[in-house]
């Protein structure tokens, strides 16, 4: 049943109202025309007896009270979907925006969404090869992960999202049924165009879906842009069978949105104006990742978030941390000094790694390196700070080969540009780097794995410690 | 008929309705979702629907039932996974594949099952509340003793005979002193609010062991105590839950993971069913009730997963077993009630969250205990809730109302975590009010230095913290000798003893009798190498002979099944610190 209403109560924000209204569900998507015989989209945001509030995702603007007509569309907001959206370009909303016609429908799906049954999963167990040291050798990506970036302004995390795209590897036989799902909420032109031409110069761009939500587009139509992708990408995952990974950039714009709906539909703000359900909503969207028991398909999220103000513990890194499973940081530090990516790997995690690294899916030597690395290297940190109160010259020998160490890892580990790296010698190379420290430091390893890994003289010639002046002193002293 | 009204997410309003009671049960429209009456007034009544209200309409039927949100009691819970108001996953996806659907509707147990019963009592027998007429071989390992339900006493007129019978069949009649007469079968059903009666409340004094060193030995919790578990995200609260899921000496564990990751919920089912429990060789799921209300399902329903939870983990402990219940994450479930707040536009108190916040929390951990229960058993829950502090700031109202109503406080650290020290418990946070209560325990069942050994183990990393602020100033090397020994010896506390690899198969669990061992090992260290440096032997000296590198690896190097390794480390240790020259 098609109902059709004329005129509007009141215009509020991105909000409208309409009164007496009757036969109408909560959350059912209207289309509204204006006076001038454009047509926008909207959705049921609240029902009050025969009141209705609806949120117009195209916004506002040239709306009246008279002569608009509402149409209310009886369901939820669908997507039409088919294999055929590989390759297209959408808007925020799902509408084609690539002049290349209305997409062949082989299925329309409710946008929002069903949470997903725990006993239909498949724990998440098949590493992604991401050729990138810091993110293979201590977090790991792992197929049907949630892995978020967090960034900041003017860091690099387009091009490492761009990056781990064209060098994802998939391990096993299943990796040419690979496919991206790309959102942007509220980036720039620039930004997008990045993306695409990336996508073009890796040749994937056949087997990619974007929708585009830019800055200078509708705000709330950000609110739909993400479901619309990751409605794509179950469809393809569960029904298609395909590996999927999602990439979405900017959550903060998104959240932002979803700030600015609320505050207009009058709610109680929470911490920093965002709504009290931001966790919900954020976990609505997250939580679409996984593998399912009936299908060989995956869904693998990498959202990106660029922090306010550098800070980790604002509301929309803090929850995010606390629904995905673990993130990459990315630190402006590192990135001052040169180091591509500048990822932190000490506040950096990723949850899903130990299940799928060891013998049978890396090296069996993996996870008792990463444990010795992260060990080792936050020992640099205490080094540091005290170098910064006393001057590394008052340093005692053993921070100071500290130090050492933490130059080197930085320099050759965590610092390797747009080089892509084998899973093989990332963990060599973390071993080279662990044995420029005495051995009787690595307290997290067991011997065994120390005889067999632990060599000081490969790390003093392939890193030249011969030249080095901490390390040379080190050795005076010993003798 | 009652008629929806007004609909805003999960919070409903009906118009001009007299007949609801609070806390009833209700379906709500077409789909027949699950809503429970939160509020009355002569205006209107208030309802949240546990389940997503997409294309619910104004107009649509509300239906009371005339009882409370119910935990349906009986065979079969133990190895099942549930939602947030106990519908059966299992079923669910049998019945509608992968996703969840609005309004499904699946029994919470499976009532064609035949269980083999063996009933107690005969005819004329006197019978009240809580006491056991059957019992069940639910699994395994658990044997399910059948309760006599709420609200009947009186004289057995009917039993059946033993043998195998569905759930729902009737096994027994009773005549009360109305001569009315009461049917009752394997399946009770209990409002999920309310606490369920004990005939006494008793001290605590045993632990709750769980082989993780630095809670058994720094900050133990008691057999029917609470604890709470704070820390911000990637600090390990999920995996310590696991660990303490995994090992704990309760005799059945009741999982909640109350707005947790999809995944880790898969995780923890998959692995709970590997899993072998190492003291009766059975997989752990067979003592295991697993309750999954990931944070992508309704919000409503998040805030009714803990108290479904309880109530299982109490009628389990009403049988005379001692559960150990997780919440993972009690955080999500305070956001569940501010986020309904919101939606009812209550007046918010501190950071939004409701007013009556610090009371409910206090009655969900108030239903832990030892008691004697009506079966004149003894039985305990034990409630261990992690917490999930915005920007990992222990002031925020959750975790300082927690701190209020437990006695057990393990405060996860980020720099510890960042480090991969795991269990990343700080030890300068956290505390326990437990280890007066158990001294007696302990003292007897693991030996009188166990005490004495962990008081000096807290001294030095209390001293180790003091001397850390001069450290931080001024570096180590100005450090005189004793004072160097201190930090040293206290690193091999930290590293070799409060650190624990969860992945080591010795040392994912350790027995007390190790840690004790593990810890007079380390003071006899610290007091030879005090020996030494008294006789004016340089500390360098002391690092030279690596003993301190050696003690650290005990707890890989010595099997738990082989102690007796610890002597050689005496003799070790007297000869490398007796050949400094």
């Amino acid at each position: 049943m098609n109902l059709q209403y004329i005129g509007l109560k009141k215009i509020n924000g991105p909000l409208i109202f309409l009164d007496n209204v009757k036969g109408i569900g909560f959350e059912e998507m209207v289309e509204i025309r204006l006076e001038n015989g454009s047509v926008r989209h909207g959705r049921v945001v609240e029902i009050n007896g025969d009141l209705a509030a609806i949120l117009v995702f195209e916004g506002t603007r040239d709306l009246s009270l008279n002569n608009t007509v509402i149409k209310f569309t009886g369901k939820p907001m669908e997507l039409g979907l088919s294999k055929n959206i590989l390759g297209r370009v959408f808007n925020g909303i799902g509408h084609p925006i690539d002049d290349l016609g209305p997409v062949y429908v082989e299925k329309y799906l409710d946008i929002n969404g069903e949470p997903l049954n725990p006993v239909s999963r498949l724990y998440p167990k098949n590493y992604i090869n991401t050729g990138i040291s810091s993110i293979d050798g201590l977090t790991t990506l792992i197929r049907g992960q949630k892995l978020p970036i967090f960034s900041g302004s003017g860091m690099p995390h387009n091009e490492l999202a761009v990056q781990i795209v064209k060098q994802a590897k998939l391990t096993g036989s299943d990796a040419s049924n690979f496919s991206i799902v790309f959102a942007a909420m509220g980036v720039t032109n620039d930004v997008a165009n990045y993306f695409r031409r990336s996508f073009e110069e890796a040749g994937v761009l056949d087997n990619v879906v974007m929708y585009l939500n830019l800055s200078n587009d509708p705000i709330i139509e950000r609110l739909l842009t993400p479901r619309c992708a990751l409605t794509a990408a179950e469809y393809l995952a569960y029904q298609h069978n395909k590996h999927i990974l999602v990439v979405m950039t900017d959550m903060t714009a998104y959240c932002e949105a979803l700030r600015e709906f609320s505050s207009s539909k009058g709610e109680i703000p929470g911490r920093k104006g965002y709504p009290g359900y931001l966790y919900s909503d954020l976990a609505s969207l997250l939580e679409r990742a996984g593998i399912v028991k009936t299908a060989s398909g995956s869904v693998t999220q990498i959202p990106i978030l660029s922090m306010p103000n550098d800070d980790i513990t604002h509301p929309i890194p803090d929850l995010t941390g606390y629904i995905t499973e673990g993130q990459i940081v990315l630190e402006r530090e590192l990135h001052m000094q040169g180091i591509y990516p500048p990822i932190g790997v000490l506040p950096s995690l990723s949850r899903l790694m130990k299940d799928g690294i060891g013998a049978g899916f890396t090296r069996e030597d993996h996870q008792p390196l990463m444990n010795q690395l992260f060990a080792s290297y936050s020992r640099v940190m205490d080094a540091r700070s005290l170098a910064s109160v006393i001057g590394e010259d008052e340093l005692s020998p053993a921070d100071k080969n500290y130090m050492e160490f933490g130059r080197l890892f930085e320099k050759h580990f965590i610092s390797q540009g747009f080089v892509n790296r084998d899973i093989k010698d990332t963990l060599d190379l973390g071993w080279n780097l662990l044995s420029v420290l005495p051995k009787e430091e690595l307290d997290r390893t067991e011997e065994k794995i120390l005889d067999k890994f632990y060599d000081h003289e490969k790390a003093y010639y392939r890193f030249e410690l011969n030249k080095n002046l901490y390390i040379k002193e080190l050795k005076k002293e010993e003798h | 008929m009652n008629e929806v009204y007004s609909i805003n997410g999960p919070v409903i309003k009906v118009k001009n309705a007299n007949n609801f009671h609070i806390m009833e049960k209700v379906f709500v429209g077409k789909k027949k979702l699950l809503g429970e009456v939160i509020s009355i007034n002569d205006d209107h009544t208030v309802i949240q629907v546990y389940e997503s209200t997409t294309g619910l309409m104004p107009g649509e039927e509300v239906i009371c039932t005339g009882e409370s949100i119910s935990a349906v009691l009986g065979p079969g819970l133990l190895g099942n996974i549930f939602d947030g108001i106990q519908r059966p996953l299992h079923a669910i996806y049998k019945q509608d594949g992968i996703f969840i659907k609005p309004g499904t509707n699946v029994p919470c147990l499976d009532m064609e099952k035949e269980w083999e019963v063996d009933l107690k009592v005969k005819v004329g027998d006197p019978m009240r509340f809580g006491q056991i007429f059957g019992v069940i071989q639910e699994t395994s390992l658990i044997k399910h003793r059948l309760l006599i339900p709420k609200n009947i006493s009186g004289d057995v007129i009917m039993v059946k005979p033993n043998g195998s019978y569905k759930p729902e069949e009737v096994l027994l009649k009773i005549k009360d002193k109305n001569d009315n007469i009461h049917e009752v079968t394997m399946i009770q059903k209990w409002p999920i609010k309310e606490p369920r009666p004990i005939r006494d409340r008793l001290s605590l004094s045993i632990p709750l062991v769980s082989g993780q060193r630095v809670i058994d030995t720094l900050f133990p919790i008691a057999k029917g105590g609470s604890a709470a578990v704070p820390g911000g995200f990637g600090t390990g609260k999920t995996m310590m839950q696991h660990q303490f899921a995994k090992w704990c000496d309760a005799d059945i564990i009741v999982y909640i993971g109350c707005g947790e990751r999809g995944n880790e919920m898969t995780q923890t089912l998959e692995e709970f069913s590997e899993l072998i429990d190492p003291k009766s060789n059975k997989p752990l799921i067979e003592r295991t009730v697993l309750i999954a209300n990931t944070s992508n399902m309704p919000v409503a329903a998040r805030e009714a997963s803990i108290y479904t939870g309880v109530t299982i983990a109490e009628y389990y402990r009403d049988m005379g077993y001692h559960v150990a219940l997780m919440a993972d994450s009690t955080s999500r479930w305070a956001e569940a009630l501010r986020e309904i707040s919101g939606r009812l536009e209550e007046m918010p108190a501190e950071e939004g969250f409701p007013a009556y916040l610090p009371s409910r929390i206090a009655q969900f951990y108030e239903r832990a205990g030892y008691v004697k229960t009506y079966s004149d058993k003894l039985g305990s829950v034990s409630i261990i809730g992690a917490i999930s502090p915005q920007g990992a700031d222990f002031s925020e109202p959750v975790t300082q109302n927690t701190k209020r109503f437990v006695r057990a406080f393990w405060a996860l650290d980020k720099e510890l975590a960042y480090a991969r020290h795991y269990a990343a418990i700080n030890w300068n946070l956290s505390y326990s009010e437990y280890i007066g209560d158990l001294s007696k325990w302990y003292n007897k069942q693991v030996g009188v230095g166990f005490l004495e050994a962990r008081q000096k183990f807290i001294t030095i990393l209390a001293e180790e913290n003091k001397l850390m602020e001069i450290v931080k100033l001024i570096g180590k090397d100005v450090l005189p000798d004793d004072q160097k020994l201190i930090l040293e010896i206290a690193r091999v506390i930290r590293v070799g003893y409060l650190q624990q690899n969860a992945f080591h198969k010795d040392d994912t669990f350790v027995p007390l009798e190790k840690q004790l061992k593990m810890m007079n090992l380390i003071l006899y260290l610290e007091r030879v190498a005090n020996n030494v440096i008294r006789e004016g032997k340089a500390f360098s000296l002391l690092l030279n002979t690596n003993m301190f590198e050696k003690v650290i690896k005990v707890k890989y190097d010595i099997p738990n099944d082989n102690l007796d390794l610890f002597d050689d480390y005496y003799k070790m240790i007297d000869d490398a610190f007796g050949a400094i020259k």
